[in-house]
């Protein structure tokens, strides 16, 4: 048995409160939006921004700071936070571990390794090229981790996936510092492994969503497996699940999911650790409502953190990685003291 | 036992002269290792003297102290923890003493200035101090009426994260040339090879090995678990409160005099288990001759394969044994 083994005996769904966190949720993520894009260096109030928006005037430079700058920041900040909670959420169910993340996995490492081998190779490497390539490095981390995960003996504990996860995030960071010593591109990495929103665009917000878009499908086809999937392994089998179609297509989601949020906007360490736990709390074990809630209340996270990362230390920015792990690292002690990380 | 620990010892006094010899020839003036000989028996040209006594020397006591240094400090936790894969990298001792280090760095002086004899001391000073208070805060919050052993190394795995978080934080505000050499310093690359540091390190670092030396005995019985210790009447708890902190001094004391080198006290260890069996009496030497040696082998390549740019060592040691703990740890249940 696995996961809130309490809450799987509670008559199945809670939807009513799903229904309500979900309105409330979206209704503080269109007010953090709204307050992302209003607060900056110079503060620009809301009529002025509600005409930027509807009633564009490109001679206004306001109009243009919100359309160019602080828009497809926010929005950035928003799509990152929900692909991180979903990526998290995907991968505590497969792997039936509550300490699985995408930042403890290693996985920015390994686009941090394929940006610097396409930044030495070809040093003229377009933005969008740059994206393309550190996704495809996520994407073979993720890849990497899951089969060894696969392969191993007697499955992975929470215990070893970390690990793993940390083993190779310091192997390929190792081959990351050596190829970036040895050619002198060090500082170029660096937001990688902080994580940061500062370099968004309507160009980065488009790649989000074109991978998104695929990711969330996938992953709303696969809520009900997922459920399904945490009742135990009998239970799945009993019902004619096919394990390992579905942990295809989970591992294909996170992919799409992980990898374009860090190959945007580098490492932002615990986002997917936190934010699934805390919707399972609210909804219950059911992944139809895990997954949306997850969704929604990532963006604000995000939004927020975002928010605060450019308030901590004005005019500079604090790494929004860095304010997401002084969230998360806590609540990662919280899960290991209180003993939720070792059910198995 | 006994008959394979004389042997293998043999064995690996051969191979630390050999790697000290090699890593001795390497480098920009090269000194072939006859004429090492020669000049250690005093017959050595000026300049020949002046490269080995005063540049290589210092450089390969340091490697053999920091690499003897995180092998016993790796011994340790794997013993108190009875957990093969603890390494004090891993549970973030090595990110506390980075921390530290890069907070001195920010707040009292810059990498890029020069040496001088206050800093000498205060920057390993701080180093040891960031490592120390990394041991006591991952044992407080991994305290829950004793100390389990995966919850020790979870918490180590989540202060590790925060605490790389918050260097990342600090590095960012230094400028590019500051950033590359606290880059370099974090992965390990040995910077103190001179003759000050050395004297400065080298008694600590005897006296936590020695002390270690004579908490063999107590080491075989907290490795066969809590009831049987406590059937032999030591007091399990105390003994693994000391022997932790004499494990994170070690470490702190490495990564103070070279960098954060992870996975030595991880690899070390686990070959000697297979060499010379559990016994700590042969088990703690074993893996400092092999801590030593890796080190060493890995400086001298890191400093030569690709010229002109130095590799820290710390890189080459987790590019070898991290394939290593990849396939330990999925064998291992």
């Amino acid at each position: 048995m696995v996961r809130n083994s309490k809450n799987t005996s509670l008559p199945a769904g809670r939807s009513g409160r799903t229904g309500k966190v979900m309105i409330i949720g979206s209704a503080a993520v269109l007010f953090a939006l709204a307050v992302s894009v209003m607060y900056g260096t110079t503060n620009i109030d809301a009529a002025t921004v509600w005409r930027a928006v509807f009633d564009f005037n490109p001679q206004n430079t306001q109009h243009q700071v919100i359309r160019e700058i602080r828009l497809p920041r926010a929005l950035t900040a928003a799509l990152i936070g929900a692909f991180l909670a979903l990526s998290g959420a995907i991968m505590q169910a497969l792997t039936q571990n509550p300490l699985a993340e995408p930042s403890l996995l290693g996985i920015s490492y390994g686009a941090a390794l394929a940006l610097v081998t396409a930044l030495t190779l070809f040093p003229g490497i377009s933005s969008s090229g740059s994206v393309l390539v550190s996704m495809a490095g996520a994407g073979l981390t993720v890849l990497l981790v899951f089969s060894l995960a696969a392969v191993s003996k007697g499955g992975m504990a929470p215990v070893k996936l970390a690990l793993a996860g940390v083993a190779i995030g310091m192997f390929l960071s190792s081959l990351t510092s050596v190829i970036a010593i040895h050619f002198d591109v060090a500082k170029d990495l660096s937001f990688w492994y902080a994580g940061s929103l500062a370099g968004s665009s309507w160009n980065g917000v488009k790649m989000l969503l074109f991978a998104g878009v695929f990711g969330m499908l996938i992953a709303v086809l696969l809520a009900r497996s997922l459920t399904l999937l945490n009742l135990g392994t009998e239970v799945t089998k009993g019902l004619g699940i096919n394990v390992r179609f579905v942990n295809f297509l989970g591992v294909l989601a996170v992919l799409l999911l992980t990898g374009s949020s860090v190959a945007i906007s580098g490492t932002v360490a615990f986002a997917g650790l936190v934010i699934p736990h805390i919707s399972r709390m609210l909804t219950g074990p059911d992944y139809r409502y895990i997954l949306p809630v997850s969704a929604v209340l990532g963006s604000l996270l995000l939004i927020l953190g975002d928010i605060g990362a450019r308030m901590i230390n004005p005019p500079y920015e604090t790494p929004i990685g860095v304010v997401t792990a002084a969230v998360g690292v806590p609540f990662f002690l919280y899960l290991v003291r209180s003993g939720r990380s070792r059910f198995t | 036992m006994q008959a394979r620990f004389k042997w293998s010892t043999l064995i690996l006094l051969v191979l630390l002269v050999l790697s000290c010899l090699i890593s001795l020839n390497l480098g920009a003036v090269s000194i072939k290792p006859w004429e090492v000989i020669h000049t250690f028996l005093g017959n050595g040209s000026d300049k020949q003297e002046l490269i080995l006594f005063q540049f290589r020397l210092p450089g390969i006591i340091l490697a053999l102290m920091v690499g003897a240094g995180m092998a016993i400090s790796g011994t340790i936790l794997q013993s108190i923890t009875r957990n093969e894969l603890a390494d004090p990298g891993i549970l973030g001792i090595n990110a506390g003493s980075g921390l530290a280090v890069i907070i001195y760095i920010t707040f009292f002086q810059t990498a890029a200035g020069g040496l001088t004899l206050v800093s000498t001391f205060i920057l390993p000073l701080f180093a040891f101090l960031g490592a120390i208070l990394t041991g006591v805060l991952i044992m407080f919050l991994a305290w829950k009426k004793g100390i389990d052993s995966i919850r020790l190394i979870l918490v180590g795995i989540g202060v590790n994260a925060g605490l790389s978080a918050f260097i990342i934080a600090f590095q960012l505000r230094l400028d590019p040339h500051d950033f590359v050499k606290a880059m370099v310093w974090l992965s390990g690359d040995l910077w103190a090879k001179q003759w000050p540091y050395v004297w400065a390190l080298l008694p600590w670092f005897i006296v936590l090995s020695l002390f270690t030396l004579l908490k063999t005995h107590t080491l075989n019985i907290l490795n066969l678990g809590t009831q049987v210790t406590t059937a032999l009447g030591i007091r399990s708890l105390r003994e693994r409160i000391i022997l932790l902190i004499t494990a994170v001094a070690l470490a702190g004391l490495s990564v103070a005099a070279g960098g954060g080198i992870a996975f030595l006290g991880m690899i070390a260890p686990h070959i000697s288990r297979r060499l010379v069996g559990p016994r700590h009496q042969l088990l703690i030497p074993t893996a400092a001759l092999i801590g030593a040696i890796v080190l060493i082998m890995a400086d001298a390549i890191g400093k030569n394969v690709l010229l002109p740019t130095q590799i820290p060592a710390g890189l080459i040691v987790s590019l070898v044994s991290v394939p290593y703990f990849v396939i330990l740890l999925m064998k291992t249940k």
